[in-house]
């Protein structure tokens, strides 16, 4: 069959194009020697350097790796545990509903996520700031954290851990030992994908957040508000090539450690 | 070899290493293992056969310690251990999927449990070492699980599930992954490491012939209950049940009723039992011709008349015959060089003369209309009048292209044959339509075989080839 054809390669082009083309005109743009943003004035690279010298971005960009540091690590624990929980605890009843229970934030509208943690901590008291937003991203990452290591956990020989405690461990020893460092491809994931949704979340971190904790995307978004200014290109821009980092990084790793495997094991079985 | 036989549980003195005493489990409704008794003791490499669901592997999980049990005491050296958790017990399992753990070096995997006990890394260097050398895998002992074949694998999982020492070895179905081939080297090495440790070995596994390979003693387990437990060729030649005679190997049964056999019937069954002619009649040819060589034997004993010659004689021949001489004529007793003259006269001829070698006692069994009834000289009398099965292993059935010389022919018909190389199993139909496998060692190469399909056939076997069961 004929690979190339001019239905396929426009199809495909248009496809990306209306993926990509946005994102490409904001790095572009990010260059841009002029202060209007819809107005090419040739290549620079100042606008990187007032973004470092804002104080202002700069506080928002540390209170936004602190949430996500905080939060992803938070959710990867909780929802490592509740992962842990649903897969081993076999049949019980209300299982499905417990597990139901764990999958629905995942699909629960932002707002009423955000309106009702808001309700919550002034309930309690809790002043809201950067504790706050943790909390909050705590409690919707980690039903995606539990998510990606249940799916781990299915496919995992049970009998793995029984050697474990065959061989005298304690049922904590044999998870720190055996189940921990097997899974631990997941959990990294879960992470990831946790400080990930916790980075670019806006309408979560606006409900919780308090007068002391501005995150970036807060930042950008009422920045825009008063106009878009090449500063905010420039700081998307690096955004996404922090993102684009991370994934190609995680999903070559993943990769290249399955290769290594099947190609251990079809050297084993030659070998034998 | 000048060794006793290993056979502990023979001895009353001897304590069982392991005891279950009335152990029940029950999953729900569901009711795994059903007040089950037995003892293992040291040393023995002890199977646990059965179909998958019969129990077995839920009876290794509960001396492992990972099932609770719901009722009686599993005990081992004399402690009870069914409260105690898995990793305070002195008992290791190999898994049936090895559970090698793959972030671990093969060195590693050995060393988890010692670690685990706290030895001194020197104990731990030393122990390890002598593993990997007693499992030839020291070449080995710094790669990754993943990087080793599966036989390999089966090895280092033994390695690692000895390391320690453990009173008590399980092994879960563990050659059930690999091929054949390696399967029959792997029982032999099991043996052997087993002998040399010392350690006592409880495998399960539903693969009767490794489990006759292997094991000192089997159980053959169904439905969370121990049928029977005995030593290899006790199971497969005496078996308790058909349950068992059935699951072993392959078997041949028939089921009908048992009578008790006339104690005078030293010779062939004379019928007493309506038999068609042609089955009895060539027999007598037969056992006369083979023995008009001894001769003198033969002319001692009278030729009698049967019910119809006696009829014949009473009706007809004695109005011009006279009366007929009735009483055995009476020799004088033999000298006892006469005596020793004639028996070496007589031993060459004596195994082609069946009737007198077919054993007294015993029952017969009648198993199908028009079909003579089978002589069991090993069954139980006591069991006259009942519903039996009478099991015979297809290798004690001959087959002959000619009506043989034995205690039970049958006529029948060649349908299919099964060539093994080694052996020929022969399905053959008898005349009321039963299947019979009979097994024939391929001395001869094929093209000499004489006995093709649709051959007409006799099948034969003797009196004491077989088992009677009570059904």
């Amino acid at each position: 069959m004929k690979r190339f054809s001019w239905f396929n390669a426009t199809s495909l082009s248009l496809g990306f194009a209306f993926l990509y083309l946005p994102m490409i005109l904001l790095v572009v743009y990010s260059f841009n020697e002029s202060r209007l943003v819809t107005v090419w004035a040739g290549f620079s690279t100042k606008w990187y350097g007032e973004l470092f010298r804002d104080q202002e971005f700069l506080d928002a960009a540390w209170v936004t790796l602190k949430v996500g540091v905080f939060s992803s690590t938070l959710a990867t624990v909780l929802g490592t545990m509740a992962a842990y929980v649903l897969v081993r605890a076999g049949r019980f009843h209300g299982r499905t509903l417990f597990s139901g229970m764990i999958y629905a934030p995942l699909v629960m509208p932002e707002v009423i996520t955000g309106l009702s943690l808001l309700l919550l901590f002034i309930g309690i008291g809790l002043d809201r700031g950067v504790l706050t937003i943790v909390l909050a991203h705590t409690t919707f990452s980690m039903c995606y954290v539990s998510v990606v290591v249940s799916s781990r956990l299915t496919s995992f020989d049970r009998s793995l851990e029984e050697a474990a405690l065959d061989l005298g461990c304690s049922a904590f020893a044999a998870f720190r030992l055996v189940t921990l460092p097997i899974i631990a491809p997941a959990v990294i994931s879960g992470w990831l994908l946790a400080f990930t949704l916790s980075l670019d979340d806006l309408v979560i971190a606006s409900f919780t957040t308090g007068p002391s904790a501005t995150t970036l995307p807060i930042k950008i978004f009422s920045a825009v508000r008063l106009g878009v200014s090449p500063q905010i290109n420039a700081l998307s821009t690096l955004l996404i090539g922090i993102v684009t980092i991370g994934v190609i990084t995680a999903s070559v790793l993943t990769k290249r450690a399955a290769v290594a495997q099947v190609r251990d094991e079809q050297k084993a079985v030659r070998a034998a | 070899m000048a060794q006793t036989v290993f056979a502990p549980w023979t001895d009353p003195v001897q304590k069982p290493l392991i005891e279950f005493r009335n152990v029940s489990k029950r999953f729900g409704d569901f009711t795994a293992i059903d007040n089950l008794s037995l003892t293992i003791y040291e040393k023995e490499f002890f199977a646990l056969l059965g179909p998958s669901g019969c129990g077995k592997t839920t009876m290794m999980r509960m001396l492992a310690g990972f099932e609770t049990i719901s009722g009686g005491h599993i005990l081992l050296d004399g402690q009870e251990i069914s409260a105690v958790p898995p990793n305070k017990r002195p008992v290791n399992m190999m898994f049936q999927s090895y559970a090698l753990f793959p972030h671990l070096s093969i060195w590693d995997n050995i060393a988890f449990g010692l670690k685990r006990e706290g030895r001194d890394a020197a104990f731990i260097d030393e122990r390890v070492d002598e593993m990997l050398r007693l499992t030839r895998m020291s070449r080995f002992a710094r790669r990754k699980p993943h990087q080793i074949s599966g036989g390999q694998r089966q090895r280092v999982a033994l390695a690692r599930s000895l390391a320690k020492a453990p009173k008590l070895l399980l092994l879960d179905e563990p050659l059930g992954a690999l091929d054949r081939k390696l399967r029959e080297e792997t029982q032999f090495e099991l043996m052997d490491i087993q002998e040399k440790t010392g350690t006592t070995f409880v495998i399960v596994t539903h693969d009767q012939e490794e489990a006759m390979t292997v094991a000192s003693r089997i159980a053959v387990m169904d439905e969370g209950r121990i049928v029977q437990v005995d030593t290899p060729d006790q199971i497969y030649e005496a078996p308790n049940s058909v349950y068992v005679a059935d699951f072993i190997g392959d078997v041949n049964l028939f089921s009908g009723t048992a009578t008790a056999r006339p104690v005078d019937m030293a010779a062939a069954p004379e019928p007493t039992v309506a038999l068609d002619a042609e089955a009895t009649a060539p027999r007598h040819d037969a056992a006369l011709r083979d023995t008009v060589e001894a001769n003198t034997a033969t002319a001692q004993r009278l030729p009698a008349p049967d019910r119809k010659g006696d009829w014949l004689y009473d009706k007809l021949f004695r109005r011009f015959m006279g009366s007929r001489e009735t009483a055995p004529r009476r020799l004088p007793p033999p000298s006892p060089a006469e005596v020793a003259a004639a028996r070496a006269r007589e031993a060459p001829a004596r195994p082609a003369d069946s009737a007198p070698a077919i054993k007294p006692g015993g029952i017969l069994v009648d198993w199908a209309d028009g079909q003579p009834p089978i002589i069991a000289a090993n069954g139980d009398t006591a069991v006259a009048g009942e519903k039996v099965t009478f099991s015979i292993r297809p290798e004690k059935v001959t087959i002959d292209a000619e009506q043989p010389d034995r205690p039970n022919a049958y006529k029948g018909k060649v349908i299919d044959i099964a060539y093994l190389g080694n052996i020929s199993t022969f399905h053959v139909e008898l005349a009321n339509g039963t299947m019979v496998k009979a097994q024939m060692v391929n001395a001869r190469r094929l093209a000499n075989r004489h006995i093709t399909w649709e051959d007409e056939v006799w099948i034969g076997f003797s009196e004491t080839a077989g088992v009677v069961l009570k059904d």
